[in-house]
């Protein structure tokens, strides 16, 4: 029985399922931030999540790829958990190594963009695919020149980050995760850091990336993106998952008093 | 007053620009003073010209140069090394090596280098014999310590362990200030540790740890001079050992000030270079300029915005 077939059949997941959280806590200290959050994203779709600052939606998505670990609960990206191996019963923290080849498959975009600022835009996306990978240059060039042209900035290849608007840095940093062919994005504030003006661009890139069939968690504010692209809607508060639903549905008609008042002020 | 009028006369009129009395008379004395310096160096006969020509590139001193510049090498590659694991110390989780390395840095930046330096090449009233014993096998070998702490030898572990000191705060500066969030975007990347410190955040801290690294060299190359304390044969120290003998004190002096400086400028074209490679990133397309623009800044006082 492989381990993916073995947590499916243990933790109850659905065939489909790209990210599961089941019962996910996190504390730091004595502060608890995630209260039992339950999640299922099948693949190829894509879930919203939304919430007021400090409700623990940024951590959640952090703890997804373990940049945070997780202090109880399950969960698992494709059937397997990122930091942990599950034998006889307990979970073994795995190897750095083996942690690195996991978290490679799942990409993530930050707010503040965080592109290497010592490298061009095309060494920004070359890297981790020759580095971590062990693509050939050539390849790794080639790819990368075609994710530029998706994502509309064919001509900055050789631009400095710094050289960069916010939108097209942000662009670029969507086109540098998906130079490793990730099985999931996880979006965090993409677009917060941005002018306004430059919101609609990076918006653009990512409805094309939804409909292309890429599983994508987002952490938002946009609640017109979540509407129109989300195939589900997660709106926490205070650690817990207060409402979720159809995005439509739910921004139309929602059912919580949290969420209303939450929506009545973000709309 | 209409809009036409306000057009019109700012067509016709003529700007004045505002006269900077001060910065006129500042200049003045600045040349007077320039001339009163030139015409004493040249007809002060102290200076004695010719004895500095004479000196310039004596056998001794060209031996002396040469000693510098082995010791300023020497001890700024030790530093270096020292002074990066020292930082690695000061920053590792655990607090007993923290501690050790802030020890390190309090006694060895702290202390007088003149007095490091006698230290170590007295080391021989604290340790006569220096051995290395094993148990069961017995001692390997026994040496004397005057025999082992040579002057040149003193001069290179007291500079390099007190130049160290200085280093492991510089790049320890330097990793801190790169950004977090370098290293999770790397590690979301799937990139591991190593290959972080190595691709991702020592090229950057290198930006911040070569200008001051530099300013480190230059002092350091002046600091050697102090061996002539212990009777190394550097620079200063073969330039008194002529002057001791001919009394021509102050040409010598000259002969010396002027090698100093002529290594200083050397020094301070190559660490432009390394900047220039390491803040690329920053470099605006056609921000290139002349040698010496680039060199010593001259050709241009104010940057357009």
């Amino acid at each position: 029985m492989t381990s993916r077939a073995e947590n499916q059949s243990r933790f109850g997941v659905p065939q489909d399922s790209m990210v599961f959280a089941q019962g996910v806590r996190k504390s730091f200290g004595t502060l608890e931030v995630l209260k039992g959050i339950d999640l299922n994203v099948p693949s190829g779709s894509v879930a919203c999540i939304i919430g007021p600052s400090g409700s623990g939606k940024s951590t959640f998505l952090r703890c997804i790829n373990h940049l945070e670990e997780v202090s109880g609960g399950v969960l698992l990206v494709d059937g397997e958990f990122v930091g942990y191996d599950l034998r006889n019963g307990k979970l073994y923290e795995v190897r750095n190594d083996l942690l690195c080849k996991r978290r490679a498959d799942i990409g993530m975009v930050f707010q503040s963009f965080n592109l290497f600022s010592h490298m061009t835009v095309l060494e920004n996306l070359i890297e981790a695919p020759i580095m971590v990978k062990g693509m050939p240059r050539g390849e790794a060039r080639d790819k990368a020149h075609a994710l530029l042209e998706r994502v509309g900035l064919a001509d900055k290849a050789t631009c400095y980050p710094r050289q960069l608007s916010g939108g097209q840095q942000q662009r670029v940093a969507i086109a540098r995760a998906l130079a490793m062919n990730p099985k999931v994005l996880l979006f965090d504030e993409p677009t917060s850091a941005l002018d306004p003006e430059l919101v609609g661009e990076v918006l653009l890139v990512m409805r094309d990336l939804a409909e292309s069939g890429m599983t994508m968690v987002v952490v938002t504010h946009e609640i017109g993106f979540a509407r129109e692209v989300g195939d589900q809607l997660i709106f926490m508060d205070r650690g817990v998952v207060e409402e979720r639903g159809a995005p439509r549905d739910m921004i139309a008609n929602p059912q919580s008093p949290r969420t209303r008042e939450f929506l009545s002020r973000v709309l | 007053m209409s809009k036409v009028e306000t057009r019109a006369i700012a067509e016709d009129l003529v700007v004045v620009p505002l006269r900077h009395y001060g910065l006129w008379i500042g200049t003045a004395a600045a040349l007077a003073i320039l001339a009163l310096i030139v015409k004493a160096l040249a007809t002060n006969p102290a200076f004695d010209w010719p004895t500095v020509g004479k000196y310039l590139f004596h056998a001794s001193i060209m031996r002396g140069l040469a000693q510098t510049l082995l010791l300023t090498v020497t001890i700024m590659v030790l530093a270096i090394i020292i002074g990066t694991v020292v930082a690695i110390m000061r920053l590792s989780p655990s607090r007993i090596l923290n501690a050790f390395a802030s020890a390190y840095i309090w006694f060895f930046r702290g202390a007088p280098a003149l007095i490091q330096l006698i230290f170590w090449f007295n080391l021989s009233l604290i340790v006569r014999e220096i051995s290395l014993t094993l148990p069961f096998i017995g001692t390997i070998f026994t040496v004397k310590t005057n025999d082992v702490m040579t002057p040149f030898v003193a001069a290179v572990v007291a500079l390099s362990l007190h130049e160290a000191g200085y280093m492991a705060e510089i790049v320890r500066a330097g990793i801190k200030s790169v950004p977090g969030g370098q290293t999770e975007a790397a590690g979301s990347l799937g990139m591991n540790h190593r290959l972080i410190l190595r691709r991702i955040t020592l090229p950057q801290a290198m930006r911040f740890i070569v200008p001051p690294t530099g300013n480190e060299t230059i002092n350091l190359l002046k600091t050697t001079s102090l061996v002539t304390m212990i009777a190394v044969n550097d620079l200063l120290y073969a330039a008194q050992s002529i002057y001791a003998r001919t009394f021509e004190t102050i040409p010598l002096l000259i002969v010396v000030a002027f090698w100093y400086l002529f290594v200083v400028t050397i020094l301070s074209i190559c660490q432009h270079y390394i900047e220039q490679y390491y803040g690329r990133s920053d470099q605006q397309a056609g921000a290139a300029r002349g040698i010496l623009h680039r060199a010593f800044k001259i050709g241009r006082v104010a940057q357009p915005a």
